[in-house]
């Protein structure tokens, strides 16, 4: 397994420089120019922007631009916020634990509803249970987040005035009130992506699940009398899973686009909506490393389907 | 047809002995109308695109036509799905909207369709290390965090578009491009498997024997029986890129205010979703229908031209 690993992490490194790449290659091509306001600025003269520009390596060839913009990347370097005033790691480090809480606890509920329902739907394929549980994933992967999270708010906050419908990063309270409120406020973003997510993965399991359950082994367990739950659960599951996990990894991006969308709705202070914040505020220092960030993200989620992927087949592992 | 001669005395001409004669065509509908919910999502999508298409004739009221004394008003016979902030109607707004958002659900398919025919075809063609390094392209791409991306490279290329091509259509076809760009790797890879099986059937090799061109083979072959996994994995892609547009508008970096997408409607309606729930719900509504409607159709196509997969 270490050595597996091992080889995971050297196969992220090619990936994450080849997004890199592109960032950069987006950054590159824009039109825009980070000193044109100085143009346009009659009391200085074309000299000095020439300094400037000389300074900042804006004339460099564009290899040597990429290469210094990853080293410091890599140093932690990122740059100063030219909105807020801080580093722009701060301000990451400060909005990444309420994005990392929201999104991991939505994958759980999505978990704790697609699984079984999966499952279920499987075991008695075209069934009432079956068809209304199909029906209940189409509907749930057609909602976009935007809509749903409106929905919500305007039941469960304007009318019936239960849940509140901004999110806050430090609540006012202690003990067992702070945990309350903190449940309180977080089960609508929490709900709205994790539904989204189980919607979509529901449908996986049951048509992996229906492909494994007609396998001969599966037929020998139950003839050599094994009860229905041994079957399912220990033969048939952890085999059905392999193929979920490669259709949840390639989704991971998705996850972190949804995430974007209810930090905004829910006013989750998060690195999605210091995204957004930064990008109709024109501050891009912070648009860059947070768009980095995500790419670090999805690479770090993926490594660890690929190891989820170690554990469901060993032989994966071996290989 | 008098003097022609019958390949065997008991041979007679084959049309209207067998009764009734199954086209492809035929059988393919008589598979997709098993699926209740598909021919039912068939229906509506039509009533919409006959909606946006033939509502202004139909509902002939200006989508800026400004009016405080109707400002936020609930639905009723003279605004049937209300009016906003500034006494706009609604429903004009949700046909000119309408139109947008599904041309840009189709165009962005085409987009990524196109897109991810050539690469797939490419690499399913050449093989190698082209092949190596068109799939190392398409897996970076999937793993890029698209919506991240999306919003850079508008945010980065808004304006210059804007001066090329005009605001409307600059947005229009930006978002286009972007939306399909970052959305042909699946297509990519399905191409790209059914390429590499379908070179090796005995009908193309067939052609290969006969001395076709690679082009002609590619074109004549392999190419039409690739298409359905395409065309389902297309159906699904509209869906997709109109939800794209809508979250791009709703965060307010889609399309400008004055071209009332339905994505930007809701955008506009969430500030007043207290005393105005109409506003935002109607919008909301459509979005979810059109791409309900349309997950459905894929799903009816799947059973229609992936017959492994028939209930």
């Amino acid at each position: 397994m270490g050595n597996y690993l091992i080889r995971r992490l050297l196969i992220a490194v090619p990936s994450l420089l080849g997004i890199s790449i592109v960032i950069f290659t987006i950054l590159a091509l824009a039109p825009g120019d980070p000193f044109s306001d100085l143009a346009t600025n009659p009391s200085i003269p074309p000299a000095v922007r020439m300094a400037l520009r000389a300074k900042f390596g804006l004339d460099d060839p564009v290899m040597v631009r990429y290469l210094r913009w990853l080293v410091a990347m890599l140093q932690g370097d990122w740059g100063f916020s030219l909105v807020s005033r801080v580093d722009v790691d701060t301000l990451i480090w400060q909005a990444l634990p309420s994005t990392l809480y929201v999104i991991g606890l939505s994958q759980v509920l999505a978990l704790i509803v697609a699984l079984p329902v999966g499952i279920l739907s499987a075991m008695r394929p075209y069934s009432i249970f079956d068809q209304i549980a199909n029906t209940f994933a189409f509907i749930g992967f057609s909602l976009p987040t935007f809509f749903t999270g409106l929905l919500f708010i305007l039941a469960f906050s304007i009318k019936l005035h239960w849940l509140p419908f901004v999110y806050q990063a430090e609540l006012p309270y202690h003990g067992w009130q702070w945990l309350w409120e903190q449940f309180k406020q977080s089960i609508m973003p929490i709900m709205v992506l994790g539904l989204f997510q189980g919607a979509s993965w529901t449908r996986y399991v049951r048509a992996s699940v229906l492909d494994v359950i007609q396998l001969d082994y599966v037929t020998t367990a139950r003839a050599k009398g094994l009860r229905e739950r041994v079957v399912i659960l220990k033969h048939v599951v952890r085999n059905a899973l392999i193929p979920v996990v490669t259709l949840v990894a390639l989704q991971i991006p998705a996850i972190f686009g949804g995430a974007i969308v209810t930090e905004q709705i829910f006013r989750v202070p998060g690195i999605g909506s210091l995204l957004i914040n930064s990008i109709l505020a024109n501050d891009t220092p912070v648009i860059m490393a947070v768009t980095f960030v995500f790419s670090c993200l999805v690479i770090l989620f993926n490594l660890i389907a690929d190891l989820l992927y170690g554990w469901l087949d060993p032989r994966i592992a071996f290989r | 047809m008098a003097g022609s001669t019958l390949a065997s005395p008991s041979a007679e001409p084959l049309d209207g002995r067998l009764g009734k004669q199954v086209t492809p065509a035929q059988e393919a509908w008589r598979r997709f109308r098993r699926h209740k919910l598909a021919v039912l999502s068939c229906f509506i999508l039509l009533l919409m695109g006959l909606g946006v298409i033939l509502g202004p004739t139909l509902w002939p009221v200006a989508i800026n036509d400004i009016d405080f004394s109707a400002r936020l008003a609930e639905p009723s016979l003279a605004h049937p799905f209300g009016t906003d902030d500034l006494g706009q109607d609604l429903l004009a707004r949700m046909i000119y909207g309408g139109r947008i958002s599904l041309a840009v659900g189709l165009a962005a398919m085409m987009v990524s369709v196109i897109v991810g025919t050539l690469v797939g075809a490419i690499s399913g063609v050449a093989r190698g290390s082209v092949d190596a390094a068109l799939m190392w392209l398409t897996d970076l791409f999937l793993s890029l965090p698209q919506l991240p991306l999306l919003l850079l490279v508008i945010y980065l290329f808004r304006d210059t578009l804007k001066e090329w091509v005009g605001p409307e259509g600059g947005i229009f076809v930006l978002i286009v491009v972007v939306i399909g760009g970052f959305r042909w790797m699946p297509v990519a890879r399905l191409v790209r498997a059914q390429f590499l099986s379908l070179r090796e059937k005995e009908f193309v090799e067939a052609a290969r024997a006969l001395g076709a061109s690679t082009p002609h083979q590619v074109i004549h072959h392999i190419l039409p029986n690739a298409l359905g996994p395409v065309i389902v994995a297309g159906t699904i892609d509209v869906a997709n890129a109109i939800i794209a547009e809508s979250t791009l508008s709703f965060l307010g970096l889609g399309f400008p205010p004055d071209i009332p997408t339905w994505g930007r409607l809701l955008y506009d309606a969430k500030d007043y979703l207290d005393t105005s729930p109409h506003w935002a719900l109607f919008p909301g509504a459509a979005i979810f229908l059109a791409v309900l409607a349309i997950n459905f159709i894929g799903d009816g196509l799947r059973d229609v031209l992936d017959p492994r997969r028939v209930l």
